[in-house]
């Protein structure tokens, strides 16, 4: 009879119930960020003991193209990070589930509009963090330019903002903005599409998500992508930075990227940095929103695991301690009052209003990869010196084709 | 020693000189690219660009250090890497040779219908690009099965795995034409001598065929190493975890991360290392074959 | 004993091969939500569709100077006559203006390219093996290492070729211009070697035969082991000069060995990707985007596969004819 206690231990183990594992994925990135996420995983881990979260990183660079693969063959984890953009596709494609009903995590409704990702109408993604573009410089350096500090009631317009750059060329600088020229892909649309929002016009009609030609071929779009060319143009900025070390090595006054090198800055330059509101096309300026945000794959075999998760990654300890230890921004009221950086009074409190009264999100829609690699090019070409609406139109084209294609993805 | 007999020979020492100096130039001029890559990664990210354009850039100085390196390895996980690509490279080789030969006496010693139209097929297929089958090969490597020895099960979809590396490309259309051109030399007497002996195909391959092939085998290994080793967009594509990635993924993956030129440097160094030695251990066979061989074609 | 390889063959080269072509006939996506139609021959003729019109007058200043804006108002007045069009050149035939339009500008970009890469690459290298199978050829001490060298690069990823010739050529901090300045001082042309549309394709091509040359200089090595010495030995008793010895005996042996390196160089230059793709992502201007590259670029980065595999199988068709017409050439030079 010794057959009884294996079966007997064998039994307790499984009431016991060993931890069932889900598998995430997500995206790698600067180190910061990879240790915090890895804690929250760590805590959420230690924290209940039916599940058991197991952590894949993936390249950045590639990271796209292996999801992609991973979909087309059915092989996606249970809960991976997605940039928000893009999930309205993958929404359409099917190959992740709305967080709905008893998927939704709570919590989910205190989330500021850049954490979340929705498509017609059901919550798709949450994020714990979003980021906001802005114009960082030093106070010093503009005192002794004697530039006048722009502020969100009254920021630089467009024409003035090129002027004062022309005016630090002439006092000595190379280059004196620096445009993160040595990023490709996604920069690119999330970085200035605000510009086309602030100018009154956008990437697609959003009424209908069916429109592209007559808005990202508008003549305001024109003038803001000739005026994207003229800074090349002029020398005003650097097609092909070396690196991203041109401010803080003192080459560049100016650095328009978002609000991830905030903490840096910060910790080199003290109160002498400034972050300022992008130069404004029309009334106002805009600033993007909506970063990496978690989705459940339709594939995932413990949905209900998944959203325990994904409400303790937007809980708002765990988003003050992310914000706290990357200095990214948090995506709740809640949390950014418990941060150092976000709450208010803080440096970093300015960032979260503004996300709050200028951002926009991107176009949510199945055709966002196709607006955004076609707007993407149509910036190059006109860095390269293309004629500005020679380029767009190309992108409008582009668009259009890929709608018609796809039956304009459902709308 | 006449005055004329002296006067020729110091010529002739200058013209060595001469010859030696334009070659050592013509070395470094050549070499630049990879010298700058081996001498970037000692150096400090700054010190890089400093002496970008300086002729002492090459020239080991104070500032050199291993620490590059050693971030190289702390971060990059490089290790791991260089283990699965070692793998990799070390199967596609062994088992290549054996399965392009085969092919290869197959079509040139022994004797059947359609002999010519698999030899036009194979040469057909030294054409076709691999962007043209990376989609299709991606939809059908998904659905195969594989033994998984360390479960003991069938599963389905080779990928994240070493194998989907190796497997895909071990049937290899220009070693096939390598051995064949060489096995087409190999005199059909010794062929007709172990038939008449008795012996079996296989055996003819095994004992009399092989062993005259060295110089091709090695030229065949140095191709299979230097194609696997040097793989990018396919691992991209199929793997997609750290425990199957192989080192040129892991380049990419840390040059997104980073822009520590010194950093990078180092890591393509390391993963330019092992092909250069291979090379350089086996290139006089790999020389004497490739230019043995000749365009016979 | 065919067996093992042939099966390989048939799963990962013939299979794959063959589902491309039914796919360049479909509209099939990468993420596909709607069921796959036949298209027929539509991506084909998306490749290779031109429209020519008239110019019609300039109606301003901005539209002499840039002839694209006049196709945007012939496309605006007429949509359903231009759609799908985009603006490719501007043809002038004495005193008659032609505008021409295509469905894929790119593609067609691309073809020019890659046609003009091989035009670059193809006499830098083999002029550069040549030069260096010749040296290597004679006895001096130091000769291995020498071919050593020249081959080294052949061995190395092209991955890592294309991110150092990247630093090298930077504009403003690259060693090649620095070296400039150094030689000619503060007014030293700096040329922006990959970011100007007239000079980056050369700056590939360069790159390239940099690259490639080392495993041409092993195959003319071979052809240059196969002129036997007796006729070097007569010539010398004639009392030939080195030069004419080359011209009469050299450069004939090596004619069959010269059409192989030729041919197959170019047949090489034409699969131009790896290094558009880390360099210059095509740029600047659609300059250096070549067919293999743009087939990439949509097929699995725009998600068009069909498209992608339509163009891949033009682009095999056309190197199969390249490549037959290399059979017909060395059995004439072979006599």
């Amino acid at each position: 009879m010794r057959v009884l206690p294996i079966v007997m231990s064998l039994a307790a183990s499984m009431a016991a119930g060993a931890p069932v594992d889900i598998k995430i994925w997500r995206h790698e990135t600067d180190d910061s960020e990879m240790k915090s996420s890895a804690a929250s995983v760590e805590r959420f881990n230690r924290k209940q003991s039916q599940y058991r979260v197991v952590t894949e990183t993936l390249p950045q660079g590639s990271y796209q193209q292996a999801v992609v693969a991973a979909a087309m063959t059915h092989k996606l984890p249970c809960v991976l990070d997605l940039d928000q953009p893009t999930v309205p596709n993958f929404a359409w494609a099917g190959h992740i589930q709305a967080l709905a009903g008893p998927l939704r995590p709570a919590g989910a409704d205190a989330l500021i509009p850049g954490g979340r990702s929705t498509y017609k109408g059901n919550l798709y993604a949450v994020g714990q963090f979003d980021v906001a573009l802005a114009l960082f410089a030093r106070k010093s350096v503009l005192e002794k330019h004697g530039v006048r500090m722009a502020t969100l009631g009254q920021p630089y317009t467009a024409a003035e903002f090129r002027d004062i750059l022309r005016k630090l060329k002439r006092e000595g600088y190379a280059y004196p903005l620096d445009l993160n020229m040595q990023l490709n892909g996604e920069w690119l649309a999330y970085a200035f599409s605000p510009w086309l929002q602030s100018a009154g016009t956008d990437l697609i009609d959003r009424k209908t998500f069916t429109v592209v030609d007559g808005v990202l071929n508008s003549d305001a779009a024109v003038s803001v992508v000739d005026y994207f060319r003229s800074l090349f143009e002029e020398r005003l900025a650097s097609r092909k930075p070396l690196d991203d070390q041109s401010f803080p090595s003192g080459r560049a006054a100016f650095h328009y990227s978002g609000s991830w090198t905030a903490r840096l800055y910060r910790q080199k330059f003290g109160d002498d940095l400034v972050a300022l509101a992008p130069p404004a096309f029309g009334a106002q300026p805009r600033i993007g929103a909506g970063s990496w945000q978690w989705a459940v794959a339709s594939s995932c075999p413990h949905p209900e695991g998944a959203r325990m998760l994904l409400e303790h990654l937007i809980s708002p300890q765990e988003i003050a301690a992310f914000a706290d230890a990357t200095g990214l921004m948090p995506t709740s009221e809640a949390a950014a009052d418990s941060t150092m950086l976000y709450r208010k009074g803080a440096f970093g409190r300015t960032f979260f209003d503004a996300a709050r009264a200028l951002a926009v999100v991107r176009p949510e829609t199945p055709g966002y990869p196709m607006i955004s690699s076609a707007f993407e090019r149509a910036l190059k070409e006109a860095r390269e010196g293309v004629d500005s609406a020679e380029a767009l139109d190309r992108a409008v084209e582009a668009i259009q084709q890929d709608l018609r294609r796809n039956r304009n993805y459902g709308f | 020693m006449s005055a004329a007999g002296a006067s020729s020979g110091s010529r002739q020492v200058a013209a060595t000189v001469l010859h030696t100096a334009l070659m050592v130039l013509a070395g470094i001029v050549f070499a630049y690219p990879l010298l700058f890559m081996f001498s970037a990664g000692f150096k400090p990210g700054d010190a890089i660009f400093a002496e970008l354009g300086s002729p002492t850039a090459l020239i080991p100085d104070a500032r050199w250090s291993f620490d590059n390196y050693r971030a190289v390895f702390d971060k990059g996980s490089i290790g791991a890497y260089l283990l699965n690509s070692g793998l990799i490279a070390l199967v596609s080789v062994v088992a290549g040779i054996f399965i392009n030969s085969a092919a290869a006496f197959a079509l040139a010693k022994l004797k059947w219908r359609g002999q010519g139209f698999v030899l036009g097929l194979i040469v057909a297929l030294l054409l076709v690009p691999f962007e043209v089958l990376a989609i299709p090969m991606l939809l059908i490597v998904s659905k195969l099965p594989w033994f998984d020895m360390a479960s003991g099960a069938l599963i389905t979809g080779w990928l994240d795995t070493l194998h989907v590396q190796v497997v895909p490309f071990l049937a290899n259309a220009f070693c096939v034409f390598l051995f064949y051109q060489f096995f087409k030399d190999v005199p059909d007497e010794l062929v007709e001598a172990g038939r008449m002996d008795g012996a079996g195909a296989l055996t003819i391959y095994f004992r009399i065929v092989m062993p005259v092939c060295k110089p091709v085998i090695v030229t065949a290994a140095i191709i299979l190493f230097l194609g696997m080793w040097n793989q990018y967009l396919w691992p991209v594509m199929t793997v997609h975890t750290a425990s199957a990635r192989p080192v040129m993924v892991g380049l990419q993956q840390y040059f997104g991360r980073t822009t520590q030129w010194g950093e990078i440097m180092a890591y393509a160094s390391l993963i330019t290392l092992p092909v250069l030695v291979f090379f350089l251990v086996f290139q006089k066979h790999f020389i004497r074959s490739v230019v043995g061989a000749g365009i016979k074609g | 004993m065919l067996g093992p390889a042939l099966l390989l063959f048939a799963g990962f080269v013939l299979l794959p091969f063959l589902m491309s072509v039914a796919f360049s006939f479909t509209n099939v996506k990468l993420l596909q939500a709607d069921p796959v139609e036949w298209v027929g021959l539509d991506n084909y003729t998306r490749m290779f569709a031109l429209k020519v019109v008239k110019a019609p007058p300039a109606a301003d200043e901005v539209e002499t100077q840039i002839p694209s804006r006049q196709w945007r108002r012939l496309k605006r007045a007429q949509p359903q006559e231009f759609e799908g069009y985009q603006y490719l050149a501007r043809v002038s035939m004495g005193e008659r203006a032609y505008l021409i339009g295509a469905r894929d500008p790119q593609f067609l970009r691309s073809v020019a390219n890659t046609f003009l890469f091989a035009v670059l690459v193809v006499p830098m290298q083999t002029l550069l093996a040549l030069a260096m199978a010749l040296w290597v050829n004679r006895s001096f001490r130091g000769r291995v290492l020498l071919r050593t060298v020249f081959f080294s690069p052949v061995v190395t990823s092209m991955v890592v070729v294309a991110a150092i010739w990247g630093l090298l050529l930077h504009t403003d901090v690259g060693v090649v211009n620095q070296v400039l300045r150094a030689l000619y001082g503060a007014d030293a042309p700096q040329p922006d070697w990959l970011g100007d549309p007239h000079i980056a394709m050369l700056s590939i091509a360069f790159m390239s035969a940099w690259q490639g040359a080392g495993f041409q200089m092993l195959i003319f090595l071979s052809g240059l082991q196969g002129i036997s010495i007796d006729q070097y030995e007569a010539a010398d008793v004639m009392g030939a000069s080195r030069w004419q010895k080359f011209i009469y005996i050299t450069l004939p042996g090596l004619r069959r060995t010269l059409v192989f390196v030729l041919v197959s160089t170019t047949i090489m230059a034409f699969g131009l990707f790896t290094q558009v793709d880390v360099l210059t992502g095509g740029g600047p201007r659609d300059a250096t985007s070549t067919v293999i590259f743009h087939a990439v670029r949509t097929g699995f980065r725009e998600q068009d596969i069909a498209y992608g595999s339509a163009m891949t199988l033009v682009f095999f068709v056309f190197v199969l004819l390249l490549s037959l017409g290399q059979k017909k050439l060395m059995a004439r030079v072979g006599r």
